[in-house]
């Protein structure tokens, strides 16, 4: 009975890493190709959010998921071509300050936008209440999520490994100068990178809008947990970075059935140990430029 | 393309994170021929949602006594700002006080922080109105002079919740699961509802003590489950209440949800169909007293919304206070104490008139139980609860309600 319990409370938190998985893959992937901590992409989560919530109002929530990734990544197409791409070769402090430094700017945008007080989303009524599988209970809400990321997993692992496209870029993580000297310009992909990486977060954003509280800060809150995970998995590591997210859900899952007051500070436990152990991170590759 | 090391990367990583945690200190202009009031406010965090209306109520207060001549014939200087936490509220206290010279202090709803700020106030022989923080012992063991309670305290929400959820027949020989919020407030309420639950006869079959960073509520739920109660009822605070009222209806648990606490904000923040249950408010906007309309009108023309609780709290301070610091003509301590601790009643916007109890500094009022209005009723989105009776009954007095003073002893030193 205990034991069962225990699992149920892992396969939870593998759910909950799979949330995490969404906000940090793709600030993984902008640093690896760019190398620039992107601290404002919390804002984006956010924006994700605020604008699926503004959809669902006219559209209903199954447009609202679709429309608010795709209306932020083309915000992100302005945020790479207008602010990031002046960085990626500057000293990383300047892009962590200019970075640092929009993420407070569109929390305050969206407290000009939309007021300061929460606001309020809902789930739809169909995809409320849990599932029985055996004797473990799961929010069906939460299944569907877990669908979603499995499935934009599948798909940017596809797009990373299968097509030209990913080719170069990760020809680009491991050696830009190499790329720059086949002829190959990595702007273009760099904007493809950042569109993607914001309209995933967007996505977390617009999915979690229905069960955590929508509110300005909230970009603030989930920035701190995607670069723990982007630290645990390892620099430009697709895999590391999937690992480190379940780990991370699965650790506060198991924190909180034995010691729940220690379960927040799990993550940064885990970081801290593993970063003993494994300065690059899980599965972090031995790149040059980062060493 | 570029090269560093990520050893600087985790440098300027843990910079960015002690730099946020500081906030920003505010502009403040010093202009010696006004009276200088220092509000502080959780603006961040997890109560900064309902701390931003009680901006928005202060503000208001003091525009409209600027408006009507000021205070002694002065104008009104606010300074008003976010109180982050309780070290760095205490160190503003202190600094409104010194610097600034503020020559009285009001504001917060984090019970942790309003203890720092009462220590400053204590210190400094200021007076400070304490208007959002409900936990007992500010009011029992770690009373002052210089400090008075404007919020109703958990004892008194507990009660009100209680008496609603007794009449429903839910407590006696019912399972209660807790989920209490981490610090002195939570704990505070979690001893109050124990009393309780003693009291009438049911049980607590677990309890769940909860950090105030945790935005996921699933592994709780899970164990809430687990324990397979009658009621689970919410010891939480802020954006807390939100995200697990939302949760709770997402997994749709068969046991109802009940609360000790709940602001109006976090209610209207919770989104169509997930609040349900039992719970208190100290005030509601469409509370039907002549005061209360004018209040929420004026509100509503300024900021194109109704009020919170909070926003109300902070407007009726402020108007007492300057009330009293033109019928006396001083802003000196020792003569407000003296004001306030006759038990001089004041007209808070409620069917009964509210007074300071002297011995403890509590303003004494009524509170509500409410339940939650089916959509078809609901005027607007703001129109979400159904005000149960106030408690205690018309007929019975206000203090019957308040923890007595064998049950919260308050010695205060000269």
């Amino acid at each position: 009975m205990q034991f069962a319990f225990l699992l149920e409370q892992v396969v939870n938190g593998l759910v909950l890493g799979g949330y995490y998985l969404l906000i940090a893959l793709g600030l993984s992937l902008i640093f690896s190709v760019g190398g620039v901590v992107n601290l404002a992409h919390g804002a984006f989560f956010a924006l994700g959010a605020y604008v699926s919530v503004e959809i669902t109002k006219y559209l209903g929530f199954g447009s609202a998921v679709v429309l608010s990734p795709i209306a932020v990544a083309m915000l992100g197409i302005l945020f790479e071509r207008y602010i990031l791409r002046r960085f990626y070769t500057a000293d990383p402090i300047l892009s962590l300050l200019v970075t640092f430094g929009l993420a407070m700017v569109a929390e305050q945008a969206i407290r000009i936008i939309w007021g300061a007080p929460p606001i309020s989303a809902a789930i739809p009524p169909a995809l409320r209440g849990s599932v029985l599988a055996g004797d473990f209970l799961f929010s069906r809400y939460r299944l569907l999520i877990l669908a979603v990321v499995i499935g934009v997993l599948v798909g940017v692992w596809l797009l990373l490994h299968k097509t030209s496209f990913g080719r170069v870029v990760r020809a680009g993580i491991q050696r830009p100068d190499m790329v720059a000297a086949l002829g190959i310009r990595l702007q273009p992909y760099m904007t493809a990178i950042v569109m993607l990486g914001v309209g995933m977060a967007a996505l977390a954003g617009a999915f979690f809008a229905p069960i955590t509280i929508v509110q300005p800060a909230m970009g603030a809150d989930i920035i701190t947990v995607a670069f723990v995970v982007v630290v645990i998995g390892g620099l430009g590591s697709f895999w590391g970075v999937v690992i480190a997210a379940l780990l991370v859900g699965v650790v506060r899952g198991i924190t909180i059935h034995f010691e729940p007051a220690a379960g927040e500070a799990s993550m940064y436990v885990l970081m801290f140990v593993v970063l003993l152990v494994r300065p690059r991170g899980l599965l972090g590759e031995r790149i040059e430029k980062f060493e | 393309m570029f090269s560093y090391s990520r050893r600087t990367l985790l440098k300027t990583g843990a910079a960015f994170a002690g730099a946020s945690a500081l906030g920003f200190p505010a502009i403040v202009r010093a202009q010696a021929t006004r009276i200088k009031i220092g509000h502080l406010v959780p603006l961040t965090g997890f109560l900064g949602a309902i701390g931003s209306y009680a901006q928005l109520g202060v503000k208001l207060a003091a525009e409209e006594i600027n408006q009507s001549g000021g205070i002694m014939a002065k104008q009104i200087d606010l300074i008003s700002e976010d109180s982050v936490n309780p070290a760095t509220a205490s160190t503003k206290a202190q600094r409104m006080i010194e610097q600034d010279g503020a020559v009285v202090l009001l504001g917060e709803i984090s019970s942790a922080s309003s203890l720092t700020i009462m220590q400053v106030a204590e210190r400094n022989k200021k007076v400070f109105f304490s208007t959002g923080a409900r936990s007992d012992a500010l009011r029992g063991k770690n009373c002052n002079r210089y400090s008075f309670h404007c919020d109703i305290p958990n004892t008194v929400m507990v009660n009100a919740v209680g008496t609603a959820l007794n009449q429903k027949g839910m407590v006696k020989g019912k399972k209660f699961f807790t989920l209490t919020a981490d610090y002195i407030f939570g704990h505070d309420l979690l001893k109050a509802a124990k009393t309780f639950f003693d009291a009438n006869g049911a049980t607590l079959a677990g309890d769940e003590l909860i950090a105030t960073d945790v935005t996921d509520f699933s592994p709780y739920l899970l164990k809430v489950r687990q324990a397979k109660p009658d009621v689970v009822c919410c010891n939480l605070a802020g954006n807390q209440v939100t995200n697990l009222v939302k949760q709770y209806a997402e997994f749709g648990f068969p046991y109802p949800l009940v609360g000790f606490n709940l602001n109006t904000g976090d209610a209207w923040a919770a989104g169509e169909g997930n609040l349900s249950g039992t719970w208190p408010t100290v005030w509601y906007h469409t509370l039907d007293n002549p005061a209360s309309k004018a209040f929420v009108a004026a509100f509503t023309q300024k900021y194109g919304k109704p009020p919170e609780n909070h926003a109300w709290i902070e407007y009726i301070t402020l108007k007492l206070l300057a009330q009293a610091i033109n019928e006396i003509k001083s802003t000196e301590s020792d003569a407000l104490i003296a004001h306030f601790e006759k038990q001089t009643e004041f007209d808070i916007m409620k069917a009964r008139k509210g007074y300071f109890r002297s011995w403890d500094h509590q303003l004494v009022q009524e509170a509500y139980p409410f339940t939650v209005k089916p959509k078809a009723e609901m005027k607007d989105k703001w129109d979400m609860l159904l005000l149960g009776d106030a408690v205690p009954v018309a007929a019975e007095p206000l203090e019957k309600i308040y923890p007595t003073k064998t049950q919260n002893p308050c010695e205060m030193k000269a």
